[in-house]
């Protein structure tokens, strides 16, 4: 097949603009807005240059643009090491245990942040209730950094009133990038609706010098240069054929703009993957996707198959998985309560309900016995409206479709269900990048550590948030302290290195026209057929992505074959991956709206490469409940309790794959 | 849950630049007919029911329509979303009407300081673990 060009003989040269800092960052989400307000602060008194470059609008960007009912890691009252031990439960047994003890004992300042910057946390009221983050401020409840009691819903969560979460988040990280503009003079270093697309690699052969990316608002085309860059973008959604395929399609559990960009930001530079073939597939609110947490912890609700066992306590199911996934099976985290919740699924005794009205009345009951009937139901009145709350603050569509199903909780059971997967590196999964430690905490082995805390293996390449591998369960709060984290180091980096003048290897117009290939291909070709949505000479990027959603879903243990794939699997799905990688030239758009679906839709495709040849590397079903090896259906400790290392080659289009040892640092 | 603009309510947003939805949508998804001057939603099933383009849109022109692939029609969700806390109203497809208030946030819009009160860095620091503001914590 012949390859396509781009000369701009078809399509206008669109305007090129060089931008030159000291750091950049790509993402505008949590730990982007982590990373803006740490660096500038320490950028400022050198004088160092701060750019921060955000696909949407920061104020709603990124995975906490709906808001959270919740903050999923704050350390508080525990013990940082025992938070290392719960991650390592729940993501069965590997995890860089150096990054996630460095997390928790740095997490909570961000937190506090939040609270001072005006989140509404909630606190314990004096009769022992929770009462909402305004009540508490009027009723002078100290706030969390002066001791204040939050309200848990699990050992590691607190609720807030979330709704605007990531608009105060944002506020500040906006505030602290005007101090650096105002310090430095640059007019500006903050981008919105920017695109970066590609990394853009020194001269020296090593550095990252920059990055490229265009505006989805103008022709305009922008080159970043920089000394530093922090790779703070989204995991990767709607890769595999979601449950619901038609106007449903948008209603993923994580974002759905989340397009796995960092991933193939990281991969072009040539950073090394690690947990690649992790994945993660929450047991949700059927449909709606609505959140589970607040009522199994907060509520006490308990799940239970239609005819109302439990399937957890299953004795078939559990010592099943026992002789399958030996110990680990025993921890009953998130992936084993998924697989057992499949095992009752697929035997046929579905739908699993969660038991919300029972949960109702059982707190019902607790509060007219403590409060009496009157102050009883007033509570009551105040529970239920958590409860809504929880949909509310951060999937809307849950409570619409309670609504429109005529569902209250107090009368009518749900049906929870396990989504489609999703990779991602923050919440409950951890794939992503292999980046360096800290380096001080006792017991770390040399191979976790090279100079700079979260740097890539490509120098001056950093990475926080989603894109951080084997360190999931940092959540909104974990991902703004990693951007924390990675722009101290990234700081660090740049005065290290008084004498490195970023030089791309890639001209400005060489970018160009890289990017505008598909704008060129469609205005070449438009008008051959006579409707230009039917055309054999180029591939739409909604058409690339329904075939990716295909692929990955029939050939990678997408939920049509119940999570399940082989060898054999694999390895058909890859060939047909290949091609479609190939067709990703002929990518067309009409406009810069399409050209935003093209540039998605080819990271999602290389996301899922990443993926697919990571499960085929280890030969053994580390993550049940998440995906299946059906040739491989065990835990297999002796051949792969390690970490599974990746490297992608983008000039020769080749895979370099290892084995990294495991270290126990916290037993 | 595509958002939909009524045809009445919306004014474009008076011929700005951008229209308040095409500015705040995370996905890309609220463009604007500029012949009409009318927004829409340009791609539906991409829609993540965020509601943000509802929330900021002056003259309250958008909603959100169930997606059709499960949603029964007959329901609506509607936010008003003040300075310090947004108002739902709920109506369920039989008639029943909730109202919840919740607070969103504590301060001020647009009173963030991010640096006042918090100590300069000390470079002697940088390279060990802690950030600007605290020293990591010890067990």
């Amino acid at each position: 097949m012949e390859k396509e060009t781009c000369t701009f003989s078809f399509c206008k040269k669109p305007e090129v603009t060089e931008v030159a800092c000291d750091l950049l960052i790509m993402g505008g989400g949590m730990a982007g807005c982590g990373a803006a307000f740490e660096a500038c602060r320490w950028a400022n008194a050198k004088g160092l240059k701060v750019v921060m470059v955000d696909k949407a609008a920061t104020d709603r960007s990124g995975a906490v643009a709906m808001g959270l009912s919740a903050i999923n890691t704050y350390v508080g009252e525990n013990k940082v090491a025992d938070y290392v031990k719960y991650v390592r439960n729940d993501l069965m047994g590997i995890i860089r245990e150096d990054l996630v003890f460095d997390l928790g004992r740095l997490v909570d300042d961000s937190v506090h942040l939040f609270e001072e910057w005006g989140l509404p946390i909630w606190k314990k009221g004096d009769d022992g209730f929770s009462i909402d983050g305004h009540e508490a401020k009027e009723k002078g409840k100290p706030m969390l950094k002066d001791g204040g009691t939050p309200v848990r819903s699990g050992k590691w969560q607190i609720m807030i009133n979330g709704e605007s979460y990531k608009v105060v988040v944002a506020e500040a990280a906006k505030k602290a990038l005007q101090t650096n503009r105002e310090k430095t003079g640059m007019a500006q270093n903050h981008f919105e609706r920017v695109l970066i697309t590609t990394p853009l690699m020194d001269v020296n052969g090593k550095n990252v010098a920059g990055a490229a990316g265009f505006s989805v608002r103008e022709n305009k085309i922008y080159a970043f240069k920089a000394k530093a860059i922090i790779n703070a973008t989204a995991g990767a959604v709607n890769c595999f054929r979601p449950r619901s395929v038609g106007e449903g399609m948008g209603r993923t559990w994580y974002p759905v703009m989340s397009a796995g960009s960092g991933y193939a930001f990281g991969m072009l530079a040539g950073a090394e993957l690690t947990l690649m073939e992790n994945r993660f597939v929450p047991a949700r609110f059927k449909d709606g996707y609505g959140p589970v947490g607040a009522w199994f912890l907060f509520f006490k609700a308990k799940a239970t198959d239609s005819l109302g066992n439990d399937y957890c306590a299953d004795k078939e199911y559990f010592d099943d998985a026992v002789a399958r996934y030996g110990d680990y099976a025993k921890g009953l985290g998130t992936a084993i309560r998924n697989h057992l919740m499949m095992r009752a699924m697929r035997d046929g005794r579905g739908p699993i309900l969660m038991q919300t009205p029972a949960a109702m009345e059982a707190l019902g009951k607790a509060f007219k016995e403590k409060l009496g009937d009157k102050e009883g139901a007033k509570k009551m009145k105040h529970l239920e409206a958590e409860a809504w709350e929880d949909f509310l603050d951060m999937a809307i569509g849950q409570a619409s479709l309670w609504a429109a199903s005529n569902v209250e909780p107090d009368k009518v059971v749900s049906e929870i269900m396990p989504t489609e997967p999703y990779l991602l590196g923050s919440h409950a999964g951890c794939a992503g990048f292999w980046v360096s430690g800290p380096g001080d905490i006792p017991g770390t082995p040399a191979h976790y550590t090279w100079g700079y805390n979260r740097m890539s293996t490509v120098p001056g390449l950093f990475m926080a948030g989603d894109v951080v591998g084997a360190s999931g369960h940092k959540f909104s709060s974990g991902s703004h302290a990693e951007g924390r984290i990675a722009a101290k180091a990234a700081i660090a980096f740049i005065l290290d290195h008084p004498d490195y003048k970023p030089t791309p290897k890639k001209s400005p117009d060489e970018v160009a026209a890289e990017i505008y290939l598909p704008f060129e291909i469609y205005e070449k070709y438009k008008t051959y057929t006579t409707a230009p949505d039917i055309n054999p000479n180029y591939i739409s990027g909604k058409a690339l992505q329904a075939r990716l959603m295909k692929i990955a879903d029939e050939y990678f243990g997408g939920v049509s074959t119940w999570y399940m794939t082989s060898k054999t699997m694999l390895e058909e799905g890859l060939k047909k991956l290949e091609l479609l990688k190939e067709d990703a030239g002929k990518m067309a758009a009409k406009d810069l709206h399409e050209l935003l679906r093209c540039n998605e839709n080819y990271h999602r495709i290389l996301s899922v490469e990443a993926h697919a040849r990571h499960i085929l590397f280890r030969e053994e079903s580390r993550y049940p409940g998440y995906y299946y090896r059906g040739d491989h259906n065990k835990i297999d400790d002796v051949n792969w309790k390690c970490f599974t290392n990746s490297k992608y080659d983008a000039a020769t289009n080749k895979w370099e794959f290892k084995k990294v040892p495991y270290v126990t640092m916290f037993p | 849950m595509p958002s939909f603009v009524i045809t009445e309510k919306c004014d474009g947003c008076k011929a700005q630049d951008k229209t308040a939805c095409q500015y705040i949508c995370p996905h890309d998804l609220m463009t604007l007919d500029r012949e009409k001057m009318k927004a829409y939603n340009q791609e539906p099933e991409q829609c993540w029911e965020c509601f943000n383009c509802v929330k900021i849109c002056p003259t309250q022109a958008i909603e959100v329509r169930g997606y059709s692939d499960f949603v029964p029609l007959g329901s609506s969700t509607i936010p008003l979303r003040g300075t310090d806390s947004i108002m739902w109203t709920i109506k369920f497809r039989n008639g029943i009407l909730k109202r919840f208030k919740f607070p969103i946030r504590t301060t001020a819009e647009g009173s963030v300081d991010p640096y006042a009160g918090k100590p300069e860095p000390d470079f002697a620091t940088l390279k060990q673990p802690g950030l600007f503001t605290a020293a990591a914590r010890k067990e």
